[in-house]
């Protein structure tokens, strides 16, 4: 009781009314922040205008780099006959099935080797070994078990998720602060109580990395799969095109997977932002 | 041999025995005996069809065969020129962009968006551009595997070299280092875990790279091996293809891991 009692003049002296006033502000200057983010959209606008002009008026051969503006109406007409929605959707579904099977088999995986000398013993150098290994060679012998459907696609996603995502949870659970540990059991906190409040929450960070190196490979491994297997999804339509030389399928597939995984990796940043938001790495 | 001229103990002479360290790695290992025997047992029982899951001994001569009398050394050795080409010219590229970067507004400014760009996008998509570009030889292979790995190096790099202790640049430029002179003396060596970092994702991502473009657009290579191999019903043969070039990808992060250990034994004194 004392503690908090001379804890609340601390929390508010934070707040002191020194800081409240806002800094004087010379009037009709521009801030750094402001140019810097023009620049860069500059830049872009400038490398999309050389792309579509030198397209156009032929300084860059117009089958190795077809117009944006033509990429564009190709992706248009897609969006309308219905081939760009139910291709996305297919390499999103692959991707993030394949990455939450992963992530549902990887983090208890990870917690028990930090837990238990039995689990540990076992996994330990299967996931060493398992780590550095370019998963995706292992895709034939997926297809052989598993046939060419979605169903190896996703085993195939899941496998190549697993490790990643097995070795940030276990290097964040086993590398954990002791003190927090302790009183939590001095205040009479069970193991299970304590995976919960104090455990997972601890290596969060971590197995947010973990989640965030996966998602990533998760998708590389996805469009690997459709473009050896077909059936649909971006990866599919994409290699079609290229078999067919057809650069403004190709293209206007590289757009659509460039847009995929810049929302997939802002959601996730945004989504990790949310989790952590008591975490002093949200504060910055 | 350094470590003794420096006048240090050698610290290897007080670690565990030899014997004990041999013990220990089969302790260690044998998990992977247990996951041999099961896999043995699935297939010798009947369980899974002797197609599915060939018996080991079946792997391993179709291995020493490929070894011994086939293409395996041959196609291994196309597709780690090609990786090694690729990744070279990444981590050339890589490194001074990062490092321009991290010190020039200007550049940073101009980079920055495009590496914002195309980060996220997941880089075997470029399969079907490179191919489009420069067809099924070799370079297109290696542009692949340049563009899939620059990034990572540049982002390792650019963080790194933001990172420097301010105060190691100010000595440097109060010594009367030049701009270039700081960079190479200092920048670059004070950045080199992040570096050395970024530059062991691209490796990963280098080996992925290679094997699936060459499952997708190639005429030899380990991939092109391990999907003709399949197509054709070989299995045995393609298990030992596929456990080979695993091996090799996990060969070269642990080979890098030692040697980037060595370069970086600065940090630990």
């Amino acid at each position: 009781m004392m503690n908090m009692a001379e804890a609340r003049p601390l929390a508010d002296a934070r707040k002191s009314p020194v800081q409240k006033v806002p800094a004087p502000r010379p009037a009709r200057s521009i801030s750094p922040q402001v140019v810097d983010v023009g620049v860069q959209v500059a830049v872009v606008v400038v490398l999309a205008g050389i792309w579509e002009f030198g397209a156009r008026f032929g300084a860059l051969n117009p089958f190795l780099l077809p117009p944006l503006s033509v990429v564009l109406g190709r992706i248009w007409e897609d969006v309308l006959a219905g081939t760009v929605p139910v291709d996305l959707g297919l390499t999103l579904y692959r991707a993030l099935t394949g990455f939450a099977i992963g992530a549902v088999i990887g983090i208890p995986v990870g917690i028990l080797m930090a837990r238990s000398a039995v689990v540990r013993w076992f996994f330990d150098p299967l996931v060493s070994i398992g780590f550095p290994m370019p998963k995706i060679a292992f895709l034939p012998i997926f297809i052989l078990w598993f046939d060419i459907y979605d169903t190896s696609k996703i085993i195939m996603v899941a496998f190549s998720c697993f490790f990643p995502i097995v070795a940030a949870t276990y290097a964040g659970c086993s590398s954990l602060d002791k003190w927090p540990i302790w009183s939590a059991r001095s205040f009479g906190a069970r193991e299970r109580d304590l995976l919960w409040e104090v455990y997972l929450p601890m290596a969060m960070p971590q197995i947010l990395t973990g989640l965030q190196v996966a998602l990533p490979v998760g998708m590389i491994t996805t469009v690997v799969t459709e473009m050896l297997m077909g059936g649909r999804g971006v990866g599919g339509a994409m290699i079609m095109a290229g078999r067919f030389a057809d650069s403004v399928g190709v293209f206007a597939g590289i757009v659509q997977i460039i847009l995929l995984g810049f929302v997939v990796v802002k959601s996730v940043e945004f989504i990790r932002r949310r989790i952590l938001i008591w975490h002093p790495e949200s504060r910055r | 041999m350094t470590d003794v001229l420096a006048g240090k103990p050698d610290r290897r002479r007080s670690g565990p025995s030899w014997s004990y360290t041999v013990v220990n790695t089969a302790l260690r290992f044998s998990p992977l005996l247990l996951l041999a025997l099961g896999w043995e047992f699935l297939g010798l029982s009947g369980l899974v069809s002797q197609q599915m899951l060939p018996g080991l001994g079946d792997i391993f001569s179709a291995f020493s065969a490929m070894l011994f009398g086939g293409d395996l050394l041959y196609n291994t050795a196309r597709s780690i020129s090609r990786a090694a080409t690729g990744l070279g010219a990444a981590v050339v590229v890589g490194v001074a962009a990062g490092l321009l970067m991290a010190s020039f507004r200007t550049v940073r400014l101009l980079i920055n968006p495009i590496v914002q760009i195309f980060y996220p996008m997941p880089k075997s998509a470029l399969i079907p551009v490179v191919m489009i570009w420069l067809g099924l030889g070799d370079s297109s292979k290696i542009l692949l595997i340049f563009l899939g790995c620059l990034l990572p190096v540049v982002v390792g790099t650019y963080n790194g070299a933001r990172g420097v202790n301010p105060f190691l640049l100010w000595s440097a430029a109060s010594l009367g280092a030049s701009r270039f002179e700081v960079l190479r003396e200092v920048v670059l060596r004070a950045a080199m875990p992040d570096i050395l970092n970024g530059c062991r994702t691209a490796l990963a991502f280098s080996f992925i790279l290679m094997v699936s473009s060459e499952f997708v657009i190639a005429t030899d290579g380990v991939g092109f091996m391990i999907s003709s191999l399949g197509d054709g019903g070989q299995y045995p043969a393609m298990f030992a293809a596929i456990f080979f070039v695993a091996g090799i990808g996990f060969a070269a992060d642990r080979l890098y891991a030692m040697l980037s250990r060595r370069v970086l034994r600065w940090r630990e004194a």
